[in-house]
């Protein structure tokens, strides 16, 4: 009797620890800061993107100083090692929100990051403010979602139709063969077709795959006017676009057409030629010439090492200090989670990719994507744009 | 049909890359009965040896006997300081020691050459396409070609028809005996180690252009190594060869007849041999 009474009391005071400790409804800590937890790819296979994100806050807070409207802002930084940690990356952000008791989250690399904690933060009503993750349908998965990066379909649908409208009237599609993959194909494809172009071949390629050739064969062959390709970035794509120089593509007089991540600013030097007459969709180049962008380029500079070249990464976390920042200001310096949101939706920032706008409906981005050309200038290669589609919205969401 | 010849050419030539990088830890595996699973880490230290000193000026084909040297004695000195007091120990310590190595000088390339992606120069007389025989092939997969065959029948005069390969796989099969009769056992497994390590760092520098060099690399190759010598069978550098051939030119021509089939083929492939052979194509039964 004493004995089973005993354990009932502890299983009590256990339960009740569980649900003071656990609950996720904990009020943010009630003192003049700023906190903002971080989430990024720190370590690992993607640590080089996490150092993109995280020079990028930090070339904000160089401008831009350590306090917003009067509070002192703190960061504390977690690292969710890249795609695939859905599961760590929803802890931390537990933790965050529990124990460090932020007020905000800023980041999430990869899709399944962001998606494992859309439910976490309806529960315990704090925004979270996207730096990359692309797939279309995450910000319909919880309300307190804000996107400042881009889409898949962003990029995609426009070089669709830049494609069918510029005289290409056959494509071949290579994407990788996962949810941004599938993205990029269904959305190109959309937009193309929709224009009157015509699809005559579609692949999709294991995510890691490395090697290309037997595939860009089997495009050649069957001699469309243009490949589009999506690819996860990093050392795939390199792969890629240095095996469609070695294959000759442009040779074959086979135009090749890329989302902007595969050849982002970073990975230029280690494309080399293969970039040649490339023609990609992109919210971001180095060649943006605005006072912001030159501003932005210079501050991550004197962060990262004379060397160290920004990419869309980096800019994405910069604009995402910036929204923050700017919704504290329009709220009064307070932090609460629906003044922030609020604040947030409809806002409209000069960033250094130009102007940008959060869609007040759907929290989602609002932005210049930028048509490019692979070119050698001055020596370097680089993606020069030649055609501006102004303030495209997420073809993914519903129009209401 | 000269469509076909070209696809398969292409898959010869990615299963020479992934040979040369193999072979090492065959010899390692299979001739040393050593589970080295730091065998991916020797060859990044070769690529990213190879990356600094082209980037140094040196030219890339002269780079590469030095990054086999060096990377050959640095094999010796950590099978000295390190490995040596393992070859007795169970195949479990023997894993998590090498992992651990492995994830060791992973975190040091890190440190020194920083996560991103890493670029070597290859000179102008191996990039571009060239004529050979009325098939058009890239002139880098051509020289890949070329080293891995040189590579292999050097390897298997070595070990077949030389006192040092005679040596060895005595020392292999009954070490106290060999000791006996007069071998120094010792030295001898830290050549061989180091020529393990050597082959290795070789692989990796002439990786570098396909695949690609950053401070994941050390595991990320491991698999698909583990693979080549599994399929060819362990310690036997023929086997190694074939093993690789065969996963070079099926993935090239599933990707290109059957591209749903998608990265599931090899691993079947990988299952079908060890089933029908479980000591792989060329090895011989423990």
């Amino acid at each position: 009797m004493n004995g089973s009474l005993r354990s009932a009391l502890r299983a009590a005071i256990c339960g009740l620890a569980l649900a003071v400790g656990f609950s996720p409804a904990a009020a943010p800590a009630a003192d003049d800061k700023l906190r903002i937890g971080v989430i990024l790819p720190l370590s690992g296979v993607f640590s080089n993107e996490g150092r993109q994100y995280e020079q990028g806050i930090a070339a904000y807070q160089k401008l831009n100083g350590k306090t917003v409207a009067g509070l002192p802002v703190e960061l504390i930084t977690r690292d969710d090692q890249g795609p695939g940690s859905g599961d760590l990356a929803r802890r931390l952000t537990q933790e965050l929100i529990l124990r460090e008791k932020v007020d905000a989250i800023i980041g999430y690399s990869f899709t399944p990051n962001a998606m494992s904690t859309a439910s976490l933060l309806g529960e315990a009503k704090r925004p979270a403010i996207i730096v990359n993750a692309a797939t279309s349908i995450i910000t319909e998965r919880s309300p307190y979602f804000v996107r400042v990066s881009w889409t898949l379909p962003q990029s995609a649908a426009t070089l669709g139709n830049w494609a069918a409208k510029n005289g290409i009237k056959t494509v071949y599609t290579m994407v990788s063969d996962y949810a941004p993959g599938i993205d990029a194909e269904t959305w190109f494809t959309k937009a193309f077709v929709a224009n009157g172009g015509k699809v005559v071949g579609s692949v999709r390629t294991p995510i890691t795959s490395m090697e290309y050739a037997p595939y860009l064969q089997r495009v050649i062959e069957t001699k469309p006017d243009a490949l589009f390709a999506f690819n996860p970035g990093g050392d795939v794509s390199v792969a890629f676009m240095k095996a469609t120089r070695e294959r000759n593509l442009a040779g074959a007089g086979i135009k090749l057409l890329v989302t902007g991540d595969v050849v982002e600013d970073n990975s230029l030097p280690l494309i080399g030629d293969g970039l040649d007459g490339v023609i990609s969709a992109h919210h971001y180049q180095l060649g943006i010439a605005t006072v912001e962008n030159e501003r932005f380029i210079k501050a991550y500079k004197d962060i990262a090492g004379a060397d160290a070249t920004p990419n869309f990464r980096a800019v994405q976390a910069y604009d995402a200090m910036d929204l923050l920042y700017k919704a504290v200001v329009k709220n009064g310096g307070k932090t609460d989670a629906t003044g922030l949101l609020e604040a947030m939706k409809g806002m409209t920032l000069t960033s250094p990719r130009g102007a940008i706008t959060i869609d007040a409906q759907t929290r989602d981005i609002v932005q210049d994507v930028y048509i490019r050309r692979g070119e050698k200038i001055d020596g370097r290669w680089q993606n020069r744009s030649f055609e501006t589609y102004k303030a495209v919205p997420d073809p993914g969401k519903t129009p209401r | 049909m000269s469509n076909v010849i070209a696809i398969i050419v292409d898959g010869v030539a990615y299963g020479m890359l992934l040979f040369l990088s193999a072979v090492g830890l065959s010899v390692t595996l299979g001739l040393m009965r050593f589970i080295n699973l730091a065998h991916g880490a020797f060859a990044m230290g070769g690529g990213y040896l190879a990356v600094v000193l082209v980037d140094a000026g040196l030219p890339f084909l002269l780079s590469l006997p030095i990054v086999f040297l060096a990377i050959g004695a640095s094999g010796i000195a950590i099978e000295r300081a390190g490995i040596r007091h393992l070859y007795r120990r169970t195949a479990l310590e023997q894993v998590l020691f090498s992992i651990g190595l492995a994830l060791a000088l992973g975190a040091l390339a890190n440190l020194v050459f920083g996560p991103q992606q890493q670029a070597i120069q290859i000179p102008s007389l191996l990039s571009g396409r060239v004529t050979v025989l009325g098939l058009d092939i890239a002139r880098y997969r051509l020289f890949l070609i070329v080293m891995g065959a040189a590579t292999a029948i050097t390897l298997v005069c070595l070990f077949e028809y030389t006192l040092f390969g005679a040596r060895i796989r005595a020392a292999v099969d009954n070490r106290r005996a060999a000791e006996g009769i007069g071998i120094q056992v010792e030295r001898l497994f830290a050549v061989t180690f180091g020529l393990g390590a050597a082959l290795a760092g070789l692989g990796g520098a002439l990786s570098v252009e396909m695949l690609g060099l950053d401070p994941a690399f050390a595991l990320k190759y491991l698999t698909i190594l583990l693979m080549v010598v599994a399929i060819g069978g362990a310690g036997s550098i023929a086997g190694s060869l074939q093993a690789a051939l065969v996963l070079g030119t099926v993935d090239a021509l599933f990707k290109y007849f059957l591209p749903e089939a998608g990265g599931f083929v090899i691993f079947g492939l990988l299952v079908a041999v060890l089933l029908v052979r479980p000591s792989g194509l060329r090895g011989r039964a423990a």
